[in-house]
């Protein structure tokens, strides 16, 4: 049971990463791309932790933390980047 | 003295969580190093805290917290209804919300709250301070959703904040 | 991955897939929604709450199998935390440039110019 759930959401968090992708190289706008790429790290996070699962050990946490903190620095920079044409004020 | 040694009491109690959380284990010199650095960091950066908010009724939090817990779930059921049904027509709009609670701390939680229930997103917030501008992603009737926000979050945190 | 006891793996196993179909909403939405601010909604939602689900799994899976651990839940605290924050922060900037709106987009604004995507 467990091995179908995990698999099933492997494909899922693929089929995801990939409408992501198409959102990215489609666009149209400099925010959808943004949006997108917040999207992907997101997902790229839930993948991380299913791969934990998938091979019983603990040390993919780190790295997801890391994502996470690293993505939202990220998608804010960016955003700030858009509204203000300059990162640190 | 109490004031001088912890200015930030929940602050203290967030960090000492998050460090045994971190850590993954409890043992007696964890705990200490984590009560040390839970009096040091809030003593060193109270000085940039120029937002003064005190938390007057802890209980009420906790209902807050469940309440948006709950919110948060049926939101996303409403939302995965809106995006997988093709034929229904959405009907976004830009709303104002008027604020009734004041000070930097409530509005964020308010803020943050919007962004996280039902098909609504902060999207700014007016010059003076005194409105939220809103996207909702399907919504009849906006003044029924700003008096629903109105009665379910900000009179809570008007009772939490006392503001 | 180790046996669990069954209860375990029902739990484990049903948090999952509904946290992975909750990010897969999410994500069609993101790629089928008409506008920015409409498409602004399904990944701050949907897959903030998904991989909320998938990382509640992730910490009953090894709670089980090996010992207490409750540390997984830093990354979910730290997702619902963020995530408001960089809608709002993507929403602003939406709004800055002007992006196109669908056009039954009703903007009820009274003040429109008291909001700062208008130019400075």
């Amino acid at each position: 049971m467990l091995t179908f759930a995990v698999q099933f959401a492997f494909v899922m968090f693929c089929v995801a990463l990939l409408l992501n992708l198409w959102r990215l190289f489609r666009g149209p706008d400099l925010p959808d791309r943004i949006l997108a790429l917040d999207t992907i790290y997101i997902n790229s996070l839930a993948l991380l932790a299913l791969f934990g699962i998938w091979h019983n050990t603990p040390f993919y946490f780190e790295a997801a933390l890391l994502i996470a903190m690293l993505g939202f620095i990220g998608t804010v920079a960016a955003a700030k980047f858009l509204l203000r044409g300059d990162i640190i004020e | 003295m109490l004031n001088k040694v912890l200015p930030a009491p929940f602050l203290s109690l967030f960090l000492l969580a998050f460090w045994l959380l971190l850590q993954n284990t409890i043992s007696a010199g964890l705990v200490i190093l984590g009560v040390i650095l839970a009096i040091l960091i809030p003593l060193y950066t109270n000085r940039g805290r120029d937002f003064p908010a005190t938390i007057h009724r802890p209980l009420k939090v906790v209902e807050y917290f469940v309440l948006l817990l709950i919110d948060i779930l049926i939101s996303n059921l409403n939302i995965a209804a809106i995006i997988l049904m093709p034929s229904r027509k959405i009907k976004p709009a830009l709303i104002e919300y008027p604020l009734d609670i004041v000070g930097e701390v409530p509005i964020t939680v308010l803020a943050s709250t919007i962004s996280l229930t039902p098909g609504t997103i902060t999207a700014e917030i007016r010059r003076d301070g005194r409105a939220l501008l809103i996207h909702a992603l399907n919504v009849h009737d906006p003044d029924k959703l700003i008096q629903s926000i109105k009665q379910r979050y900000e009179m809570r945190l008007k009772e939490i904040f006392k503001c | 991955m180790t046996q669990l006891p069954s209860w375990a793996e029902w739990l484990v196993s049903s948090l999952i897939i509904v946290g992975a179909l909750f990010a897969l909403v999410g994500s069609i939405g993101l790629a089928r929604l008409p506008d920015f601010m409409a498409r602004l909604h399904a990944p701050t939602k949907s897959t903030t709450l998904g991989v909320g689900g998938v990382i509640l799994g992730s910490i009953v899976y090894f709670s089980v199998s090996a010992s207490f651990s409750l540390h997984e839940l830093l990354i979910t605290i730290f997702l619902f935390l963020t995530a408001p924050i960089s809608a709002h922060l993507l929403a602003k900037a939406g709004l800055h440039l002007e992006l196109r709106r669908v056009e039954n987009t009703r903007d009820l604004r009274t003040q429109p110019r008291q909001y700062s995507d208008e130019d400075d």
